[in-house]
């Protein structure tokens, strides 16, 4: 990810997801077609947990929580997790293999360990081999950044030491003719914040973190400084066309942190681009910001992760903080002139140390994280 | 982690509010199962209130009850939401579209599939701006909820409503997971006893396998066993006969959530 952003790169191709028939671009992960999961796990098998494990796999990741397992016990270590449609692409391939008398769904077709959204939380708690209280968060687009506050607040009530956050979002024929019923998915890969922006390009993707107390945190570790959440109050898949919400849930973040907007040096933006989100989300950045703070969208690059995109942006702004590294927006021409606010185009070299992340979702559930570097 | 229990929102079969129902579960009349009446609330305008799917209705229903048993401005209160196994009726419908040749799915359908659906809606029809959560853990998803509103109580200093609920799956697939029936609970937590709350829980999560706390009614232990809304009911059983005492219920596997009930 590091590299790709670096290079701009970005991981959108025209869909060719299963039996889907959409003209649009999505972000796949090939390797899942092939992928199992665990065999001790196997009841768990589908795509959704296939990508969650082969995330868990990378960067030694399953190795640092199993170090942290031996340093505060699994017992002590909780699990909050996200996703949007968790396994729900395991009942649409059932539902095509329903008993022609009965109707029936075969009786192979495991609900629990695949389409239930807790399927995920229970597929990485056995994983991992953590035993430490925990849940599936699913609010929609919003789910694996709200997900960092539930931990956060677990771990100041003392419920836990340590805790696994993130969680994994995969393709699925639901969201790509659902969105597309909503005439919100683009023709071409996504533009954000572009003039001729139209849509969002569907992603799948996962990511994880392991996040500890902060108290023990060593000088340059990145620290959850801030987190804010909000509710729109306005329309099921519209958001607040002044940005209402998105406004509340970044100024909630600044002062859980105790910081002034002059102090974010970056803003990961939801930017899906949509027409709508991408204006909503400006005016609400730039009342608060104004027109100096640099931001971008990622989501050129990764495609909209629905419910991954919290925890991937996250990590993408603790990549910026680490390698001093604005990203610019990837398939974003020419910045659409209504917009005021600082829109990155091109990569920006400069030392970031803190940023804010935004994430928001059907449902009008609004999460701004600020993340920053530890002094 | 010390909560104030300030109201509190029922609906079940034959636990229709929570005005009647605590008069049954206090033992003062005899429990009489009857199918759910959800009816429709009037939070909502006509317009929403005819999009709305049944899960949400239910959530809606007893998340006002418990806000007006509490004398509290929803507007006002965080809330979270728990429902073990979503929006079961749209995921049917938008399921069988997709197995179709014309796989043409509503986009309504759509937007009210996410397990957030009863969050969107009940921001709608309460004006709240306040931080909406919606959680899943399977068959623990109350206790869940619970200990999540319990930690943004004691966290934020601020009131938090706990709403839980389940409906029921329509064939095919009710027989991959079967929900006894329609069940909802609603509790509005406070940080302090200054609106004149009747009871405190007492949370904390346990290692081990300790027996969850049943039902003395043998009706009623079939519903707690039978939807995970309804692990509930012993905390509202402990708070409709004003007794004191521990309440166990399940959480996860070798976790269990104690909860010690006292009055005010």
């Amino acid at each position: 990810m590091r590299r790709a952003l670096r290079e701009k790169r970005s991981g959108l191709t025209p869909c060719d997801f299963e039996t889907a028939s959409i003209d649009t671009y999505v972000g796949t992960v090939p390797v899942l077609d092939d992928l199992r999961v665990r065999p001790d796990l196997l009841d768990y098998d589908c795509r959704n947990n296939r990508l969650a494990q082969w995330c868990l796999e990378q960067d030694g990741f399953a190795g640092r929580v199993a170090a942290a397992r031996d340093r505060h016990s699994a017992g002590r270590i909780g699990f909050y997790l996200g996703t949007s449609t968790s396994g729900l692409h395991a009942t649409e391939l059932a539902y095509r293999r329903r008993d022609p008398k009965t109707g029936a769904l075969p009786a192979d077709y495991r609900y629990a360990e695949t389409q239930n959204a807790y399927s995920l939380g229970e597929f990485v708690r056995r994983y991992l081999g953590l035993a430490g209280p925990g849940f599936v968060v699913s609010s929609a687009c919003s789910s694996t950044a709200k997900a960092f506050g539930n931990a956060a607040r677990m771990m100041a009530a003392g419920i836990c030491d340590a805790a696994v956050v993130g969680g994994a979002d995969s393709l699925c024929l639901m969201t790509l003719y659902g969105f597309q019923a909503l005439g919100l998915t683009s023709h071409g890969p996504c533009r954000p914040f572009d003039a001729e922006r139209d849509g969002i390009s569907i992603g799948e993707g996962a990511g994880f973190a392991l996040i500890e107390k902060g108290d023990r945190a060593r000088s340059g570790a990145v620290l959850l400084l801030g987190v804010g959440e909000s509710s729109d109050a306005y329309h099921m898949s519209t958001p607040h066309p002044e940005g209402l919400g998105a406004r509340i849930a970044m100024q909630q973040a600044l002062e859980s942190a105790g910081l002034r907007p002059a102090d974010i040096d970056y803003i990961n933006l939801h930017g899906t681009a949509t027409k709508t989100n991408d204006a909503s989300e400006d005016k609400a950045v730039f009342e608060i910001f104004g027109p100096e703070t640099p931001c971008s969208s990622t989501k050129g690059a990764t495609g909209h992760l629905l419910g991954a995109a919290g925890i991937t942006e996250a990590i993408v702004s603790i990549l910026a903080i680490e390698d001093g590294l604005m990203p610019g927006s990837a398939n974003t021409r020419s910045v659409d002139p209504a917009i005021r606010s600082n829109y990155l185009l091109e990569n920006r070299q400069a030392k970031v140390t803190r940023v804010l992340s935004n994430s928001f979702g059907f449902g009008g559930s609004n999460c701004s994280l600020v993340l920053g570097v530890a002094q | 982690m010390r909560v104030f229990v300030e109201g509190v929102g029922l609906l079940g079969p034959g636990l229709q509010g929570w005005g009647a129902a605590r008069r049954v579960l206090a033992g003062e009349e005899p429990f009489r199962p009857a199918p759910t009446n959800i009816g429709g609330s009037d939070l909502l305008p006509a317009a929403e209130r005819r999009r709305t799917p049944v899960p949400v209705k239910l959530a809606l229903a007893v998340g006002q009850e418990a806000f007006q048993n509490a004398g509290r401005d929803a507007a006002a209160a965080a809330t979270v939401f728990v429902s073990s196994s979503g929006e079961g009726e749209t995921l049917h419908h938008m399921c069988e579209a997709l197995a179709s040749v014309e796989r043409e799915v509503s986009p309504t359908r759509f937007h009210n599939s996410v397990h957030n659906a009863a969050a969107g809606y009940w921001g709608i029809a309460t004006r709240s701006r306040e931080a909406s959560t919606s959680l899943c853990a399977y068959d623990a998803s109350f206790p869940a909820g619970l200990v999540e509103a319990a930690t943004q109580v004691v966290s934020c200093g601020k009131a938090v409503a706990l709403i839980a609920y389940d409906q029921p799956y329509p064939e095919p697939l009710h027989s991959a997971r079967p929900l006894a029936a329609s069940f909802a609970a609603a509790l509005v937590l406070a940080p302090d006893a200054t609106r004149g709350a009747a009871a405190t829980f007492e949370v904390a999560v346990l290692p081990g396998d300790e027996k969850p706390t049943g039902m003395s009614d043998s009706r009623l232990e079939e519903l707690r066993l039978g939807i995970p809304a309804a692990r509930s009911l012993p905390l509202l059983e402990a708070l409709a006969r004003k007794t004191q005492g521990e309440v166990v219920l399940d959480f996860l596997t070798e976790l269990r959530l104690r909860v010690t009930v006292s009055r005010c």
